[in-house]
This record gives C-alpha cells, sequence and structure tokens, in this order.
C-alpha cells in the first residue's frame, strides 16, 4: 500500500517531449486511470511508475520516497502488460511463482502463494498448462496472478484488457474492480478506452499530447470538464462544442466556446438555432440525431420514444438550455464559468 | 466439355470424370517435371552413384570398377583410417559447435543493446559471413604461419607458447586440429551472429520488461527468457554448424594438408574422401563410400540433435 506522487516529470526522446511536466498526486488504495488517446504519453507515465523508463526530469515518489534512482524490482511495484508478457515456455505455476523464484522465496512458500492467487483468478485447474494453450481471457488472469502473487504495494495496468473481445472486457472490468476492493492496493491503470476509465477508476486523469488536462472523479470529468479536449474525448458521442457567437446567449457568454451534451440538447421547433437532419441512428433504446448547423455538426440524443417524425433533410429547431452550458476560451480551450468569470486551470 | 459426356443437369459421368483425372495428373507431371528433372539428375542420380560405387574398387576416375560387394562398406567403417577421420572430425565438431554457438549468442546479445556506435560493431561481427573459406584460411595462413605469420612472430607470446614459432601452431600434432577450429569457428561467426540476432529481435520487448519489473537480474533474464525462447534459433545454428563441422574441407586443405603427418591430426572424414594427401584419394569407390558413410552419420547425428534438443526446445507459443 502506497501513495504515488509524480512531481513535474518530463520525459523526452530523441528531442521529442512523450511527457511534458506531468504532477500527480495517486493516493493510497486509488484506482487512478490514466486516460488519453494513442501518443498522449500516458503509457511512458506509466513505464516511470514502473521503473521502465527513467524521467528525462521531475521526481517519481512512491510511498513518500524518491524513486528515480531505484530499480525497478526495489519500487514494490507490479506491471500488467497489453499483451500480458506470459513467458510462453513456463507453465501458468511457473509463470505465476516466477516473481517470487527470483526473490529467492522457498519452493513450498512460492507454490503456496502461487496456488492462492491462481485460485483468486479461477485458475486452479489451469496451473500445469502453457499460455499457449489458453484462452485470451485466461492468459489475461494468468497475467494478473503473476501480478498479485507477491503483493506489491502498487499496481501498474498497460492497457490490460485491448486485446479481449467487448463481452470479456465487460466482464473483466467488474473483475478488476472486484480485485482492486479485495486487495486494497494502489492501482495506476492506463486505457485509452473511456468507458473502462469511467467505470473502473476512483479517478481518472485525463491526459493530451503530454500533459494531463484534468483530474477528478469520472463524475466531475463528465460533468465539467476542463477544457475543450476533455470535453470532447469522454462520452459517446462527445459533447458537441459550438464555435463562438453560434448560440445566443447572454452577454458574459459572448465570444467563448459552448459545450453541450447531447442528451441535453432539445429539438424544438420554436428555438431561433436552426439545423438540418443529416442521420438519424437508431439505437434501440435511443436515437441519435445529427444535425448540421452551418459547418457545425451537432449531435442530439433522445429516448427511442422521445422522438418522432424526425427524418434525414429536415430542418428542426435545437434548443440548447442554459443550465447544462459548458464555456471555454476559444484560445486556450480551457473551461470558464461565466458566473464566477473563473476559468479553470489544470 | 461435350453435352453427351454430360450427365442431365451438369453433373460429370464417371467416364469423363476419369478423364479429367488424368488430364489432371498429366499437368500436374508437366508442370513438375522442371523440379523432377532437377532433383533426378543432380541428388538422387548422383547419391544412388556414390552407394552404388561405394561397393567397388576403381582407380581415380570411377573407371576399371570390380564388386567388392557391400561388404565394402563394414570393411571401410572397420579401417583404421575411417575411424581414426571420424574421431578427428567429431574432435572437430565438439571444438567448433559449442564454442561457436557461445561466442555468436555472446556477441549478438552484446550487439543487442541500443548503444552508441552498436551498428559498426553489428556490421564487423557480421563481416564474415562474406568471407570465403579460402580467403579466412589464407587469413589465418598468415596470422599462424612460422615464419611470417604476424601471431607467430610477436616475441612475448613466442615466449609464451613456443609451439607458434617451432613447430607453428599448424605444424605441432597437438595444436593443429584446434588451430583449424578456431579459423572454421571466425569463419562461422558472422553466420551465427546474423541468426541469433534475428532469433533476440523476435523475442518481445514485453517479457524482458515484465521480468525486469519482477526482479530479475540480468543474469536470470538471460538464461529464464533469451535462452528459451531463443532455443529454436540455438538448435539450427547447432544443427547447422554440426553439418558444417563434418562436412569442412576448405580450411583444412589449405591450412594442414590434413596433417601433421604422420598422425594425419586434421585429417576428418570429408578429407578423407576429396583431400590431395589422403589415402582414398586415387580409389573413387572408396571415396564414395566414405562419403557414403559421412552422409548416415550426419542423418543420424542431426536426427538425434533435433529430437533431442527438440525436446528442450519452445517452439511458438
Amino acid at each position: 500500500m502506497a501513495t504515488v506522487r509524480l512531481e513535474s516529470l518530463t520525459k523526452m526522446f530523441d528531442g521529442v517531449t512523450a511527457v511534458d511536466g506531468v504532477t500527480l498526486d495517486i493516493a493510497d488504495r486509488e484506482f487512478m486511470v490514466l486516460l488519453g488517446p494513442s501518443g498522449c504519453g500516458k503509457s511512458t507515465l506509466l513505464r516511470m511508475i514502473a521503473g521502465l523508463e527513467a524521467p528525462t526530469s521531475g521526481t517519481v515518489s512512491i510511498g513518500g520516497v524518491a524513486v528515480n534512482d531505484v530499480e525497478p524490482k526495489e519500487r514494490d511495484v507490479a506491471m500488467v502488460f497489453q499483451s500480458y508478457a506470459l513467458y510462453p515456455h513456463k507453465t501458468v505455476r511457473a509463470n505465476i511463482e516466477f516473481p517470487l523464484k527470483v526473490r529467492k522465496v522457498p519452493k513450498a512458500e512460492r507454490a503456496a502463494a502461487a496456488e492462492q492467487a491462481a485460485a483468486a483468478l479461477g485458475l486452479g485447474d489451469l496451473l500445469n498448462r502453457k499460455p499457449g494453450q489458453l484462452s485470451g481471457g485466461q492468459r489475461q488472469r494468468v497475467a494478473l496472478a503473476r501480478a498479485i502473487v507477491r503483493q506489491p504495494a502498487v499496481f501498474c495496468m498497460d492497457e490490460p484488457l485491448s486485446n479481449l473481445d467487448a463481452k470479456l472486457r465487460s466482464e473483466t472490468r467488474a473483475e478488476l474492480v472486484a480485485l482492486h476492493r479485495r486487495l486494497s492496493s494502489t492501482f495506476v491503470y492506463v486505457t485509452h478506452d473511456q468507458v473502462e476509465a469511467m467505470t473502473m477508476g476512483t479517478r481518472v486523469a485525463v491526459m493530451h499530447s503530454g500533459r494531463i488536462e484534468q483530474v477528478g472523479t469520472p463524475a466531475e470529468v463528465y460533468a465539467r470538464p476542463a477544457s475543450v479536449f476533455v470535453a470532447g474525448f469522454i462520452g459517446t458521442p462527445p459533447m458537441n462544442v459550438l464555435p463562438a457567437g453560434l448560440a445566443e446567449g447572454p452577454d458574459d457568454e459572448r465570444g467563448f466556446q459552448v459545450g453541450i451534451r447531447p442528451e441535453h440538447v432539445v429539438i424544438d421547433d420554436t428555438a431561433p438555432l436552426r439545423g438540418t437532419v443529416t442521420l438519424v441512428e437508431q439505437l434501440g433504446h435511443e436515437v441519435l440525431v445529427y444535425c448540421q448547423v452551418g459547418d457545425t455538426r451537432i449531435v442530439v440524443r433522445h429516448a427511442a420514444d422521445g422522438v418522432s417524425g424526425v427524418d434525414a433533410g429536415d430542418e428542426v429547431g435545437l434548443r440548447l438550455p442554459a443550465e447544462h452550458r459548458h464555456h471555454f476560451d476559444p484560445g486556450t480551450g480551457r473551461r470558464f464559468d461565466p458566473g464566477t468569470g473563473r476559468r479553470v486551470e489544470r | 466439355m461435350t453435352a453427351s459426356a454430360t450427365a442431365p443437369f451438369g453433373v460429370p459421368s464417371s467416364g469423363s470424370r476419369r478423364t479429367g483425372r488424368v488430364r489432371e495428373a498429366l499437368l500436374a507431371l508437366a508442370m513438375l517435371a522442371p523440379s523432377i528433372v532437377i532433383l533426378v539428375t543432380f541428388v538422387l542420380y548422383p547419391l544412388g552413384r556414390a552407394v552404388w560405387l561405394g561397393r567397388q574398387r576403381c582407380d581415380a576416375q570411377a573407371r576399371n570398377c570390380r564388386t567388392n560387394g557391400w561388404g565394402q562398406y563394414l570393411d571401410i567403417a572397420q579401417s583404421a583410417e575411417f575411424q581414426h577421420a571420424l574421431w578427428v572430425t567429431v574432435k572437430f565438431a565438439l571444438l567448433t559447435v559449442p564454442a561457436g554457438v557461445a561466442l555468436g549468442l555472446g556477441l549478438a546479445v552484446l550487439a543487442d543493446k541500443h548503444l552508441r556506435g552498436v551498428r559498426f560493431f553489428r556490421t564487423v561481427f557480421s563481416s564474415t559471413v562474406a568471407t570465403s573459406v579460402a580467403v579466412a584460411s589464407l587469413m589465418w595462413l598468415f596470422l599462424l604461419q612460422p615464419s611470417r605469420g604476424v601471431l607467430a612472430n610477436i616475441d612475448w607470446l613466442n615466449s609464451m607458447f613456443p609451439v607458434m614459432k617451432r613447430p607453428g601452431l599448424l605444424n605441432d600434432p597437438g595444436t593443429a586440429l584446434t588451430s583449424v577450429a578456431v579459423s572454421s569457428i571466425w569463419a562461422n561467426l558472422g553466420f551465427t551472429f546474423i541468426v541469433v540476432t534475428a532469433g533476440l529481435q523476435s523475442i518481445p520487448r514485453e517479457l524482458h520488461e515484465s521480468a525486469y519489473v519482477d526482479g530479475a537480474s540480468p543474469w536470470r533474464r538471460f538464461t529464464d527468457v533469451t535462452v528459451p525462447m531463443l532455443s529454436p534459433t540455438l538448435v539450427f545454428v547447432a544443427v547447422v554448424l554440426t553439418s558444417r563441422a563434418f562436412q569442412a574441407y576448405g580450411e583444412i586443405d589449405l591450412l594442414t594438408n590434413g596433417g601433421p603427418t604422420p598422425q594425419d591430426s586434421t585429417t576428418t572424414l570429408t578429407y578423407l574422401v576429396y583431400g590431395s594427401s589422403s589415402v582414398a584419394r586415387s580409389d573413387a569407390g572408396l571415396q564414395s563410400g566414405v562419403a557414403v558413410l559421412l552422409f548416415l552419420v550426419l542423418l543420424v547425428l542431426s536426427a538425434v540433435q533435433l529430437r533431442g534438443l527438440g525436446r528442450r526446445v519452445h517452439y511458438g507459443n
């Protein structure tokens, strides 16, 4: 059990900045998700925590101790890789025992620990198989068992669900959350999948171009995105962001981009903002209506029984209720709360 | 297809099916013919001829033959010359194969690091693959030759190893085979290095990283990750090097001529077949007999290597 603190952490590869001055506090027993698109630096950040990359500058502290110059094995960190990184020539048992074996744990002790870890993940019957004889989900659980067997203070997970099919992924999400509760350890979890971030993380750090855009609970990040990037990255479909001047509003809103979630846009023929319907998507329980307003596309989400008679080519009125509007500075892309006149800092 | 050959509803009749099969077989034969001609001309016929010649005594041009029967193979196998050459060949393989694999693996692991200037070393280490046996042997001759050889004329080396100057490493029965083996290891190093390097690069990086995070030392990562993951490559290299050791000829002919005599310290089986000073030189029948026995020895050895080492090898995931 440990806190993880990153202070002004920067990593450069051949002059290219992968991580740019990141500061982040991860509390003890927290499930912190690093979320962002490919190439945003989230995996590099995780690898610096695990000790697989040395920071160009800044400090990584685990349990209050700076570990920049500490070997991975001394950091008390376990890592689960996207590819699982199982040793294909070893049995499941030997894979799970490996971290204990290299630490010279006596044979009987490590056998017992491996069996316990395997049992915890439902691998009891597979101990003598090789990874090549296992399904993707089983391999993923072996990788988890290998990580939990030595009870590390911090678990680093680099997109561990990416290679699973959709059904197994959603099942494993729940298993990981349960595992986190059971182990009471600190989890740092990297993903580009916002559903994983929203459903698993106690907090989410949204990353973009090597920097952290916003840190908060999944609900905070969804309800009050700190930037246009976060607004556009979280949510399916993402938040509609209208250029300054497109939406009517009070004076202090003028000059700001207006964001509004698709579920908050109302099709109302009396509304002054007019758009042309380009596509209507029936998703069963809900309907997505895509409207074009000038150069801007606005998506409206409605319950399936809430919209009727709207079809592609129709002209509709779009109402953007003031209480659901978000405002962003068009120059910096940062959130602006008109009532307080306050720009949200990172 | 004509209407008469086609049964109702387009199902071919049995007669037309037979014709179709014959036509297909002829077409297949025609397409395979170039390969079959090449295989028969350059592999099967020479092999059959060698096996046949091996039971005869002839002159050097394989003429004026008289049949000795299949028992000639037994006679050859029991002869002192054959057994001596077989023992020399085995010693040569034992000197070259383990050392060659170990050196190639060691250099490949060193050059696999992402260090400044490592490309230069990769080029140097793999350069011997582009060096012919003749050139490599001449180079070693320039190094080891007692009167003008570079190594043989370094004073402090001479005082430590007087054999380098008198009679010379290649002329001393105790050191000749080892010296030829060293030149052979050097000549094969490029091949081993390239193949092992390719094998190393196919090992997923995450396996090493996972072991590193789990606390494995560099040696542990080498023994628990690198070597098992490389095992198919290492077995392949070992089989090829063994085969090369059993067929080594050029370096022996150029460096020692199968000698030094009278011990024939470097007369391997291949040298016994072709060597300019070999006792079998003047008899194509004996040469063929030794060659066929060498083929059988190599066949058995490769099978044993693949079966024996194969059990410990991990292929794929």
